[in-house]
């Protein structure tokens, strides 16, 4: 690790101001993914803020029925949280299906959102890689593609966004509210939250250095059955190769986003209203546009069965 | 704490095993490699430093954390239990006495981890933490081996003893709900 300056945050605004005055300034909350990449020197920052005094440890009821969960939330304690158990159990199922006891115990749910991929060149610093050295190359599209992206990716990059628990928030109304360093808050749907690498792929997400995420909201339960299924190559503690969050409701009609495919959690709404047609037709509009590699095409067959498993149980 | 700010070394105080503690530490030092190399504290082990095998699994305020991916210096006022503060040779916890009758271990090296992970882990049970495995998110889980399974599985062993695991956590768990 490189040497590092520590200090605690005493304000979400007054952590704001210290990140934004110092690019090589980064906030610290579990540290779960950050110490990690510190470690590997993937990340090199001079200068930590530990936010984890701050008082964004709450779940609160929305006025409108939704939820306003604290960013500092672990984890374990969002998943354990009655509400979230009863009204939006995908979230609580995706959670659970991610890392470990003892990493969802650590991990908060701002920390979890901004968790970086898990592409094994951007990993290896012996390898090119435009995330992590931009300009230096894609050592991955030519290389071992298998857990890499199929969709929204560009000839920079073809990573994924590896999460789960974001996958089953795009089911909901979620927005994701952050403050700057001079105190303005601003709201930012989880649909447009995590960015398409495009020419830029060291940008993971449309936050501004120094921009500090405060809560993620959650719209009001909507009705319907709720579901996620993760596909990976061991039963436990693994990364997603592909993953299904849905709601669906008797009607037939409903919403699924995918996981493990794409730069961001994938929700096509065009596609959802072709669910009384069948796993199929949804698979097939939602990654019309797909470009998968030779290594990573079996993930758009995967995805349609993934889906149709879900819609099985949906109607048993 | 206060807030404070260094490049180099800054104090740190905790209790480990109900003793307080102070360090003067660099921040870049992980909350494992202060038990271990600053207070001699060995029985956490370091498997591979990134999270991924559990061996260095540590109770910090009554949960289990990887003590590889934490920095000591974020855990000032904190409660910190390791094997050494659960069992000695002569006065051993039911638990490890079970892996010892369960033969729970070959090398013994994921064994501390594998003890504090699953004490912890039957707690999360008590407190209606979810699993992967469960099939009613509202009910709280029973303690079975699927269970077990489960949420054990961020403790890797690489002697594979993991059914004389799941044996030793099944028996303690059960005299406890008896
Ligand atoms: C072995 C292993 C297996 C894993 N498996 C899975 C898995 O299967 N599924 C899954 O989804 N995840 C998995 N994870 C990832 C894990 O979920 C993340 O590491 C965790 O959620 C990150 O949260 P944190 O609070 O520890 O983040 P940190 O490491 O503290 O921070 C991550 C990033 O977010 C920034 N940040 C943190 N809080 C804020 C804030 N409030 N505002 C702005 N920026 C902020 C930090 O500056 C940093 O850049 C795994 C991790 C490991 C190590
Ligand atoms: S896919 Fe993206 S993260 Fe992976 S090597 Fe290429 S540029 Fe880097
Ligand atoms: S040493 Fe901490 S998880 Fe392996
Ligand atoms: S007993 Fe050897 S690693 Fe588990």
């Amino acid at each position: 690790m490189k040497a590092f300056s520590y200090e605690r945050a005493r304000s979400p605004q007054q952590a704001a101001a210290v990140v934004a005055a110092n690019p090589e300034a980064r906030f610290i909350a579990g540290g779960t993914n950050l110490i990690d990449l510190m470690k590997l020197q993937i990340e090199a920052p001079r200068h930590l803020v530990d936010v984890q005094d701050l008082d964004l440890h709450r779940i609160e009821a929305k006025e409108d029925g939704g939820l306003r969960i604290g960013a500092l939330v672990s984890n374990t304690a969002l998943a354990t949280d009655e509400r979230i158990r009863r009204d939006y159990g995908a979230v609580a199922r995706a959670i659970m299906a991610g890392a470990s006891g003892q990493l969802r115990n650590k991990a908060t749910t701002a920390g979890n959102l901004l968790q970086r991929t898990r592409c094994p060149y951007f990993y290896d610093t012996a390898q090119r890689c435009n995330k992590r050295a931009p300009g230096s190359g894609c050592a991955a599209i030519e290389g071992f593609s298998r857990g890499l992206g199929v969709i929204g990716t560009s000839e920079h990059c073809i990573a994924t966004y590896p999460g789960d628990m974001a996958v089953a928030l795009r089911l909901f109304e979620t927005v994701v509210e952050t403050v700057d360093a001079e105190g303005a808050v601003r709201m930012i749907p989880l649909a447009e939250f995590h960015r398409l690498p495009g020419t830029t792929p060291e940008r993971d997400t449309v936050l501004e250095q120094g921009e500090f995420i405060t809560a993620v909201h959650l719209g009001p339960p909507p009705e319907g059955r709720q579901f996620y299924q993760k596909v990976r190559d061991r039963a436990s503690y693994a990364f997603a190769l592909v993953s299904v969050a849905a709601l669906l409701r008797p009607d037939g009609t409903g919403r699924v986003a995918f996981g493990g495919v794409a730069p961001r959690p994938w929700r096509v709404e065009e596609a959802e209203e072709l669910l009384p047609q069948g796993a199929r037709a949804v698979t097939d509009r939602a990654f019309r546009d797909a470009r998968p590699t030779a290594g990573n095409a079996f993930k758009l067959p995967l995805a349609t069965r993934t889906l149709a498993y879900v819609m099985a149980q949906a109607k048993g | 704490m206060a807030p404070a700010s260094s490049t180099t070394s800054m104090k740190v105080s905790f209790r480990v095993n109900g003793t307080p503690r102070e360090l003067e530490l660099d921040p870049r030092v992980t909350l494992l490699d202060a038990l271990r190399e600053h207070l001699h504290l060995t029985g956490a082990k370091k498997g591979c430093d990134h999270g991924q095998c559990g061996a260095c699994t540590t109770i910090v305020n009554g949960a289990r954390i990887n003590a590889c991916l934490s920095l000591a210096v974020m855990h000032a006022g904190d409660e910190i239990t390791t094997i050494e503060g659960i069992g000695q040779p002569d006065a051993l916890h039911p638990l490890q006495a079970a892996f010892i009758e369960h033969d729970g271990y070959q090398c013994g090296y994921c064994t501390p981890g594998q003890i504090c992970s699953a004490l912890a882990m039957l707690e999360e049970i008590d407190r209606a933490v979810p699993s992967h495995v469960q099939e009613d998110l509202l009910q709280k889980a029973g303690i079975t081996e699927a269970e077990i399974r489960e949420r054990m599985s961020g403790n890797i062993c690489r002697c594979g003893a993991y059914a004389n695991i799941v044996a030793a956590i099944l028996e303690i768990a059960e005299g406890e709900t008896a």
